[in-house]
């Protein structure tokens, strides 16, 4: 098993004409995962190396049996294709459009919130991988491998290097899941975490976070209560000064809320094990694997 | 982006929030020029991004030419808790009697916008909420359905004003919810809300923080400066399409992703240094992106060493190479570089680096060590440099 996306995955791809789109796309199905369709208004009828594209996300459903969608598409369109995709039945959005405003994020949270079979991940994300199964998105499958840990993460580059860091030591992930770095994530780490705590194949649990919100304050308590398999953390952003957006859009604290060092002690004081860099986190993971 | 008073209170008239008039300054004539035509009294108002304005002595009252030039004289160029004062807002005196406070936030943990309303305006509201945080009503907003006028009538009456004002207070915080949502607002803030003597209800304060991203649909708005809060380095990193932060330190970073950039700075601090700056060079950068990056990076002084940290993913590490060897030919720095580069193309990036044998350069295999050797070459920050 994985989470998320797996050998069912159908994709459809929102802006897959686009030069970013089209790099992707082709590059998720070498990986192995089912591209099945695209969505571009008014380029219906095409296709991208043989991947059919329509107008529309209702037509690509109909024909293609498309499940999963991916968003590609500019920041000023992405809020209307995520609610197209849901309204054309779509169970799983995953958003890696960088810069969509946040209001936008919240009418479509909020309106999403209302179908229970469907679930957004990211925006701003680098999208979901379950290695040796199916990739969706940007991240580098080469540096990782099947294996038993399970990765949720706001940041991307930071996941490729404890995944790496784990990688070194033998160890391979059941799934990779970027949550994204916006103020309001589709899917949180309590979402993610859950999954992964149902998951067979995975046993123990890397959660990597960031300044801003209390998205990992929320988790620490979530996974006090309902998280048997161990979790190790990850907080970034120690030195950031207060009122200061570091690169995420997401990623501030707000006077004296958002801290780095009140998360740490948030999920310390819960019992998860927070290592102070990504090898540490990783070396913790791999202490706590080999038992 | 945090706007100054003026600028929100041109958003809120906009959208028909009862603001006194005024006018903003940068110099004592227009000042005074401003002051004359609003007629006196007239509060001259320091427009600098920080709370106690007041106490600092950066809002003064003038009730005639001499003073209005005097206080205008006083507080241009006043340093109020490290913000110099470089314009001045001279607006039309209010006769207060009561104090309330009102503020739409963007609340990230519900997800939804918070209103917020208390009677116990014009002071902190961090020390209202803990020293009586019953005086502060809270309640949150459905971004699909919008603030209705019950809520507005729920939060005055909880928080027991006088009755008379109570339909003026829900009217002013309808229109301020239409500025938070319309205005792509991150923050919209009254403190004080103001009820004059003839019982008008106005907004004597604003502060407004509007969304970055969703300045495209708001040009008016992505005009708005503030050469106060302007540093040189933010500015150019700008206009390179760069993400910058300065900071106080002798270690310039430069990393791809902003959880990895993040961390580097965590990691060099512990490794006893101090970060000048966090740049993203972004996903996917190509050579001239670095190479202009590393222009950005050593235009600021301090910056004793630069430290390199790519773990490539869509960025590609051969590329990250050749745009330092690109920066070396054009702008020969003389601080010594540390780089690690790891994921995609590592091995040819690393051997470009090699070939080049830049000046001063030094790789290393790991982040962590890659921190420690920039920290022992950067040095500490010096004072004249700190200062």
């Amino acid at each position: 098993m994985a989470v998320l996306v797996d050998n069912d995955t159908r994709l459809c791809v929102s802006g897959i004409t686009g030069r970013e789109g089209t790099f992707h796309s082709l590059n998720n199905r070498t990986y192995g995962t089912q591209v099945v369709s695209g969505v571009t208004p008014g380029k219906g009828g095409q296709d991208v190396e043989g991947i059919p594209v329509f107008n529309t996300f209702h037509d690509a459903v109909e024909q293609t049996g498309a499940n999963t969608a991916m968003i590609f598409v500019p920041p000023r369109f992405a809020a209307d294709s995520i609610l197209e995709a849901e309204d054309a039945g779509i169970e799983l959005i995953i958003t890696i459009t960088e810069g969509i405003p946040a209001h936008d994020e919240l009418k479509v949270y909020n309106h999403l919130k209302r179908n229970p079979n469907v679930r957004l991940v990211g925006p701003n994300c680098p999208g979901i991988l379950s290695p040796g199964k199916a990739n969706v998105g940007i991240i580098p499958a080469s540096f990782f491998s099947e294996g038993n840990v399970g990765v949720v993460s706001r940041s991307g580059t930071l996941t490729y290097q404890i995944g790496n860091e784990l990688a070194q030591s033998g160890f391979g992930n059941s799934s990779i899941v970027g949550i994204g770095g916006d103020p309001v994530p589709g899917s949180s780490f309590i979402d993610i975490v859950e999954l992964f705590e149902a998951d067979d194949e995975t046993e123990l649990i890397v959660l990597s976070g960031e300044i801003g919100g209390d998205a990992e304050e929320q988790a620490a308590e979530f996974i006090a209560e309902n998280v048997s398999k161990p979790v190790v953390a990850y907080i970034a952003g120690f030195t950031a000064p207060p009122g200061k957006t570091m690169g995420h859009a997401g990623a501030i604290v707000s006077g004296s809320k958002g801290t780095a060092q009140a998360k740490a002690e948030a999920l310390e004081a819960k019992g998860v094990r927070v290592g102070r860099t990504p090898t540490e986190v990783a070396e913790i993971a791999v202490e706590i694997l080999r038992g | 982006m945090d706007l100054l008073e003026y600028q929100g209170k041109k958003l809120f008239a906009q959208h028909g929030v009862p603001v006194p008039v005024g006018k903003p300054a940068t110099s004592v004539e227009e000042a005074v020029a401003s002051a004359e035509e609003l007629g006196y009294p007239v509060v001259v108002k320091a427009q600098v991004l920080i709370g106690g304005r007041g106490k600092a002595g950066g809002i003064k009252l003038a009730t005639n030419h001499d003073e209005a030039a005097q206080h205008a004289e006083a507080i241009l160029g006043m340093d109020i808790k490290g913000h110099v004062v470089h314009e001045l807002y001279i607006e039309k005196a209010s006769e207060i009697e009561e104090e309330y406070y009102a503020a739409f936030v963007f609340d990230r943990s519900a997800k939804k916008p918070m209103a917020m309303f208390s009677k116990m305006g014009g002071m902190d509201v961090e020390a209202v909420a803990e020293t009586d945080p019953e005086a502060m009503r809270t309640l949150h907003v459905d971004p699909l359905v919008g603030f209705q006028d019950f809520q507005g009538r729920r939060l005055a009456y909880e928080a027991g004003i006088p009755a008379d004002v109570i339909r003026p207070v829900g009217a002013m915080l309808a229109k301020l919810y239409e500025t938070f949502v319309s205005e792509d607002a991150m923050l919209v803030e009254v403190n004080p809300l103001l009820v004059t003597k003839s019982r008008d209800v106005v907004a004597l304060d604003a502060k407004v923080t509007l969304d970055g991203n969703a300045l495209y649909r708001h040009p008016d708005s992505a005009e708005f400066r503030n050469i106060g809060a302007e540093d040189e380095q933010e500015r150019m990193a700008k206009e390179r399409n760069l993400t910058y932060v300065k900071l106080d330190g002798n270690v310039g970073i430069l990393g791809n992703g902003a959880g990895l950039v993040m961390s580097t700075l965590d990691v060099v601090a512990q490794a006893g240094g101090q970060p000048a700056n966090f740049l993203d060079a972004g996903g996917g950068s190509k050579a001239e992106a670095i190479t202009s990056a590393v222009e950005v990076i050593l235009s600021d002084p301090k910056v004793t060493a630069v430290l390199f940290n790519i773990f490539g993913g869509i960025t590609r590490c051969d590329e990250v190479a050749k745009g330092l060897i690109e920066a070396f030919r054009q702008i020969e720095p003389t601080v010594p570089f540390v780089v690690r580069l790891d994921g995609t193309n590592d091995k040819e990036g690393r051997a470009l680096l090699a070939e080049a044998d830049l000046p001063n350069v030094h790789t290393e295999a790991t982040m962590l060590g890659a921190a420690k050797r920039v920290v022992e070459l950067a040095g500490q920050p010096t004072a004249a440099a700190q200062a």
